[in-house]
């Protein structure tokens, strides 16, 4: 079997996980963190196709490099936002971040 | 000799008509007006059938049939409408046109005082009109559209004083009784409309099919017997006999007009009209004689024990009709012939006993016999009117009540001797119940307090007029007829009804007329038996027990199905509806990670849609 698919399930499994923790956790900052879980899952992904892929070159490498950067801008975003809504709502319940009337 | 004036008849049925719409649409406030419209109406309607009568006096005209307007058509069949005139309908039309003209007289001076006197009169106009153009019809369609019509001016009349919740419970109670006989009425009509030969209705067809024997024996008496229940509903005969008595709650010229005179005596009318079926069927012929003597010999009891003046008289109408219907029974053209002639005195002096009656409540406007007493001093013309009706109704010599009913029984003693002693002995127990009415209202003294004076004019004339008429009555009807007086007569037959008649009168005049017996002896005496009788044997309570009460809990049940099971059916539905968009609800709540859920699930499907294809071949 090839070696690639040990790479690809433990990024899924990764994947997976974030995936789980983003879509059920009440704490915000869990959501975050679980949302740099799946984005990591991803560039294993990448580095992995860019040496044993089907094309192996050094884009996948480079590539990953800029999904980092981006998720370092996003988090500093998003805790950004977080620490808005906290300081107006005073909660960091994700259940509780939302304007339908009641 | 082609008749004159009965190719005119349909005026007969115009005038009333007329008066009755042109009352409606003018005359609600005039009073004056409705009062000279309807008296109009009905005296040009009167007018007419006497020339109609004493053109066919002395065998002079035929008979005349008009049936030319096709009412309605289907197949093959067509149904017409139109009148004819025969002997028994061009006697029924003088005397329904003469006793309507004198209760429009009368009715003038009684319902002076009534607001609603513009009503009246339109009501009395329509049913004149209904009565009048049940007696025309030509077949037996017709003349059901106009009994109910008849059925329905009786409910409205009834109930005229409509605040009363008395006359309101008592007009319901005609409708719905006399109804249950049109039901038995309506089935006989489609017997008939199914067995006879070219599905026809007309009364000649029906004459000359039954006549000739061509009609199968079940039919003859399955159509008699259903024709017979609806004459037991309109001319209240035992058992839906219990609408009549309660029919007082009524203005009391209704009274003389419906329920003694015309409506009543519309069921003996159907009867004579079909009687070729029930002469072909002795199983009916048995019925109707039987019935009938059994409810004349049922309602004399009951009236010897009542103490509303109008409640003795609508028992007696109720006993008189049992007469006319025992005559019809006996199967003979002489039962026919007597049964007619009663119909014919009868309706005169029953008209008369009520319309007295009706001065007597309108002067002192009391009802109950018990409280009355002494008015023979301050009435002396209703005393006399209502003597003469009185006399009449006990059949005493020379009136005119005598001779019919001596007609009746002599035919009984040929054909059932055992009907006869019944009519003898109701015929004691009419004497009976007449006197101890006569002498209780107008013997003695004032058994309470009033102040009594003669009535005017417009109401005494009627009844004066009434009074020759139930004397001259039964010497009219054989002069009509054309036929001797004594042709009718049997002298065993004469003297046993007047020994029962004059039996009668003494006997209430020992019990009733002296001064010092004014208390109930009956009731004295035998008090079980008085109640009895003075609760009508207890028959509207049975019925309320076994036919009301059972209807009305039938119909509770429904209306808790109605509710539970049929609303129930509604409001699942709804429910259903509501749970769905509950449902719905839910995917709709602001989280954000429910909606991240929803989207991956969905891209999920979509990725096993499309990657497998590859392994299912399903494309």
């Amino acid at each position: 079997m090839n070696i690639v698919i040990s790479y690809l399930l433990l990024a899924a499994i990764l994947f997976c996980i974030g995936l789980y923790g983003a879509l059920s956790k009440k704490n915000a900052v869990i959501v975050l963190l679980s949302i740099e879980l799946m984005l990591n899952a991803v560039n294993l992904n990448l580095i992995a196709f860019s040496k044993y892929g089907v094309n192996p070159s050094l884009a996948g490498q480079i590539f990953s490099l800029f999904n980092i950067t981006v998720a370092a801008a996003e988090v500093a975003v998003g805790v950004a936002i977080l620490i808005s809504v906290f300081r107006t709502r005073n909660t960091s319940d994700v259940v509780d971040m939302d304007t339908m009337k009641r | 000799m082609e008749s004159v004036y009965s190719q005119y008849a349909w005026l007969i049925l115009l005038f009333p008509l007329a008066a009755f719409v042109l009352i409606l649409c003018v005359g609600r406030q005039a009073k004056t007006f409705a009062a000279v419209t309807g008296i109009v109406g009905t005296l040009a309607s009167f007018v007419v059938s006497l020339l109609i009568m004493f053109e066919r006096m002395g065998g002079g005209a035929e008979d005349y049939a008009w049936k030319e307007w096709v009412w309605l058509s289907f197949g093959e069949t067509d149904i017409a409408m139109g009148f004819e005139v025969n002997s028994l309908t061009a006697i029924m039309l003088v005397v329904v046109t003469f006793v309507s003209l004198l209760v429009n007289v009368y009715s003038r001076g009684y319902m002076a005082e009534d607001e609603r006197i513009g009503v009246f009169y339109a009501y009395i106009a329509l049913f004149t009109f209904s009565m009048l153009g049940l007696v025309l019809s030509v077949n037996l369609l017709q003349l059901y559209i106009f009994w109910e019509l008849v059925g329905v001016c009786s409910f409205l009349l009834i109930g005229f004083w409509y605040h009363k919740p008395e006359a309101i419970a008592a007009a319901k109670k005609a409708f719905i009784v006399t109804r249950i006989g049109d039901v038995g009425l309506f089935l006989g009509m489609l017997l008939l409309f199914w067995q006879m030969p070219g599905h026809s209705l007309d009364f000649l067809a029906i004459t000359n099919a039954f006549h000739n024997g061509e009609m199968p024996g079940w039919v003859a008496t399955a159509a008699a017997i259903l024709i017979f229940v609806g004459a037991v509903g309109k001319s209240g005969q035992f058992p839906l006999h219990t609408w009549l008595p309660d029919a007082m709650e009524g203005p009391t010229p209704i009274s003389a007009l419906i329920h003694a005179a015309t409506m009543v005596a519309a069921g003996v009318f159907l009867v004579a009209r079909t009687f070729d079926i029930f002469l072909a069927s002795t199983a009916a012929l048995d019925t109707v004689a039987y019935v009938g003597g059994f409810t004349a010999l049922f309602a004399a009891t009951i009236a010897i024990a009542q103490n509303d003046i109008k409640r003795v008289l609508a028992y007696s109408t109720v006993s008189q009709l049992g007469y006319m219907m025992m005559a019809l029974g006996l199967g003979t053209e002489a039962g026919k012939d007597a049964s007619m002639y009663h119909l014919f005195t009868h309706a005169f002096f029953k008209a008369l006993l009520f319309l007295a009656a009706g001065s007597v409540i309108h002067a002192i406007g009391k009802q109950d016999i018990r409280e009355m007493g002494g008015l023979a001093r301050s009435m002396k013309t209703t005393m006399w009117t209502f003597a003469a009706g009185t006399l009449a109704l006990a059949g005493i010599v020379p009136f005119g009540g005598f001779w019919s009913k001596d007609a009746i029984l002599a035919e009984a003693l040929h054909e059932h001797p055992l009907l006869f002693w019944v009519g003898v002995i109701t015929a004691f127990l009419t004497a009976l119940y007449m006197a101890r009415l006569f002498f209780l209202v107008f013997a003695g003294k004032p058994r309470s307090q009033y102040s009594a004076h003669e009535s005017p004019a417009v109401m005494t004339v009627p009844l004066v007029i009434l009074a020759v008429m139930a004397v001259a009555g039964g010497f009219a009807y054989p002069w009509i007829q054309g036929e001797s007086l004594a042709g009718h007569l049997d002298v065993t037959t004469m003297a046993l009804t007047t020994a029962a008649g004059v039996l009668g009168i003494a006997l209430g005049w020992m019990l009733y007329g002296r001064p010092k017996s004014s208390e109930d002896v009956l009731a004295a005496r035998a008090p079980w038996l008085h109640r009895l009788l003075q609760n009508k044997y207890y028959i509207d309570e049975l019925y309320d027990a076994v036919f009301v009460k059972t209807l009305r809990t039938l119909g509770y049940l429904l209306h808790l199905i109605d509710r539970f099971i049929v609303d129930g059916a509604v409001r699942l539905v709804a429910g259903g509806s509501l749970a769905l968009g509950r449902l719905g609800l839910r995917l709709q709540n602001g989280q954000l990670q429910t909606y991240g859920l929803v989207s991956l699930l969905g891209l999920v499907i979509l990725i096993i849609a499309v990657a497998g294809r590859r392994y299912f071949h399903v494309g």
